[in-house]
């Protein structure tokens, strides 16, 4: 079944023409990954999914309990939908202690049975952030602050994640990690769009992938194919 | 007894006490710039007076208290009104436009006060019964610390540290970021007001040139000093640059280039202001 489904989508900021018509899909249990070179226009297409920017043209439709626009949305509506973002360079709470970021994570959830148990599930799933709960967020190393940064958009009970670089400046060994968790975090029913630098990591984990260049998709397919697509391997899996 | 005029020094200590705290509510806690803490003083000031003027009767001791009380609570509404007016279109767009649109709405509130005849216009009001006391000032420093403090440190309330932090990053978890900005502003707004009120009440006369845009200034240095999301900090800040200037006046016309480098030099050696973002009754919080 298809989850989110985007036709034609314009995002302008201000002259610049940042996203040029682009048309994607995500199914439900997929992990689909969006991979493109800097200011292709990845975070700004995960940013006007969540409501954070508005389309200049085109359709958001997440299809969950009915077919809902979120190109017409706001992002706190969105994010009540099940359409949660972990942004791009680990914007988590500094002065705000790890606990706290989690539990304001959870903001949208009125359920304190299912907040209590999304807290367990985040640190079963990171058992660093358990051991760190009490430390504030602004000192906690660069990996511990993507997995709060993960693991506060989990106690959104997300359906579909969005996730903005999640290997971002963080070390070859945690990065593996940081991936085999969202595998298992979409295993436990969690569709995932993922954007990632890392073409051939974000490859390897996803079924399905985008290739976006300067604001327009120019190839797509499954994750194996675009591995073994010659202009991919050129341009992003670093392949002569 | 403290000698007079300690104790008048010790009252207006109060008064900027509520007045930084509320402010630190907008400026700190939530990071919004707001300089127009002192239009909303003057508001809850002449609204109260007019009240206490105008309206309360001349009954006994009681009656007037609890006219006092009412006085206070029509300044500090008709204030938090005005913070809803002047916050909701301006909260919702960046940062800078809400200093100016402050700004210029404290400008706005003192011209059209001086043109107000029935509270006495360019030469002031007078005869404002003298009943802002150490009970009255104290006790409402200690529930606007209360009610700033319970709401800053909840879970709920963590959403104006997340907005001071980052906006985006609050949006993406499902907050309304201006929902909030504007509630802080408002309920800033309200103290102030009543601040305002106590002030009206404490000197007994009201001239506009108290809430100029220096006065504004002298608040946000008093949040700036003590820590931005510090409430003891504004506390403390808000004791040190009202009785600083005081115990200056010996020096006379140096005084105010001493306390303003003493401020520099304050803040040059702990930019975080005094407390950061500590306070007193949770200072190991964050520790591990
Ligand atoms: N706030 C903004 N104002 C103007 N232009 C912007 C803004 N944000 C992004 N852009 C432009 O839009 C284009 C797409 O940016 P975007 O951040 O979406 O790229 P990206 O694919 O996420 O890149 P990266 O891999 O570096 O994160 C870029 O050309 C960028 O300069
Ligand atoms: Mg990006």
């Amino acid at each position: 079944m298809t989850l989110l489904s985007i036709r034609n989508l314009h995002v302008h900021y201000g002259a610049i023409h940042a996203i040029k018509g682009i048309s994607l899909d995500v199914n439900e249990g997929e992990i689909v990954t969006l991979i493109g070179s800097n200011g292709a226009g990845k975070t700004t297409l995960l940013r006007t999914i969540s409501g954070l920017l508005r389309p200049s043209q085109g359709t958001i439709e997440y299809n969950d309990d009915g077919l809902k626009p979120l190109h017409r949305m706001k992002s706190h509506e969105i994010v009540r939908c099940g359409v949660v973002q972990s942004p791009e360079g680990r914007m988590i709470f500094n002065t705000l202690t790890v606990e706290e970021n989690l539990l304001l994570g959870a903001y949208s959830q009125k359920d304190a049975a299912k907040i209590q148990e999304s807290r367990e599930m985040v640190f079963t799933l990171f058992p660093r952030l358990k051991e760190r709960r009490r430390q504030v967020g602004g000192t906690l190393s660069g990996g511990e602050q993507q997995m709060l940064a993960i693991g506060r958009a989990l106690m959104a009970r997300p359906k579909l994640l969005l996730l903005d670089e999640p290997s971002l400046g963080i070390a070859p060994a945690l990065v593996q990690q940081i991936f085999t968790t969202l595998r298992q975090i979409n295993k436990r029913g969690v569709t995932i769009l993922l954007v990632e630098q890392d073409a051939y990591l974000a490859l390897e984990t996803a079924n399905r992938g985008y290739v976006l260049e300067t604001g327009k998709i120019v190839n797509e397919g499954a994750a194996k194919e675009l591995i073994a697509n010659p202009a991919v391997q050129q341009a992003y899996l670093g392949m002569a | 007894m403290i000698d007079p005029y300690f104790q008048l020094i010790l009252l207006r200590c109060g008064v900027a006490a509520i007045m930084a705290v509320s402010l630190n509510l907008i400026n700190g806690f939530t990071g919004q710039f707001s300089l127009g803490h002192a239009g909303f003083m003057a508001i809850g000031a002449y609204v109260s007076a007019a009240v206490s003027v105008f309206l309360a009767p001349h009954a006994g001791e009681f009656v007037t208290q609890v006219w006092f009380l009412i006085a206070l609570l029509s300044g500090g509404i008709a204030a938090g009104l005005m913070g809803l007016l002047v916050g909701l279109p301006t909260l919702r767009l960046r940062g800078d436009y809400l200093a100016i649109a402050t700004l210029g709405f404290a400008v706005i509130i003192r011209v059209v006060i001086l043109n107000l005849d029935v509270v006495g216009g360019a030469r002031g009001m007078t005869d404002i019964p003298e009943l802002s006391n150490g009970y009255w000032i104290f006790g409402t420093l200690a529930i606007t610390v209360w009610i700033i403090n319970n709401l800053v440190y909840s879970i709920k309330g963590y959403a104006l540290t997340a907005i001071s932090e980052d906006e985006i990053a609050t949006a993406s978890i499902g907050i309304s970021t201006t929902k909030y900005k504007v509630m802080a502003f408002v309920v800033g707004a309200f103290f102030a007001g009543i601040g305002g009120g106590l002030y009206a009440h404490l000197e007994s006369y009201l001239n506009t040139n108290s809430f100029t845009f220096l006065r504004s200034f002298e608040f946000v240095a008093m949040v700036v000093l003590g820590g931005m999301g510090s409430i003891t900090g504004s506390i403390v800040a808000a004791f040190i640059l009202t009785i600083l200037p005081e115990a200056l006046r010996g020096f006379d016309q140096y005084r105010m280039i001493i306390y303003s480098l003493m401020l520099i030099v304050l803040m040059l050696t702990r930019p975080t202001g005094i407390f950061g973002r500590r306070e007193l009754w949770r200072w190991n919080r964050g520790k591990t």
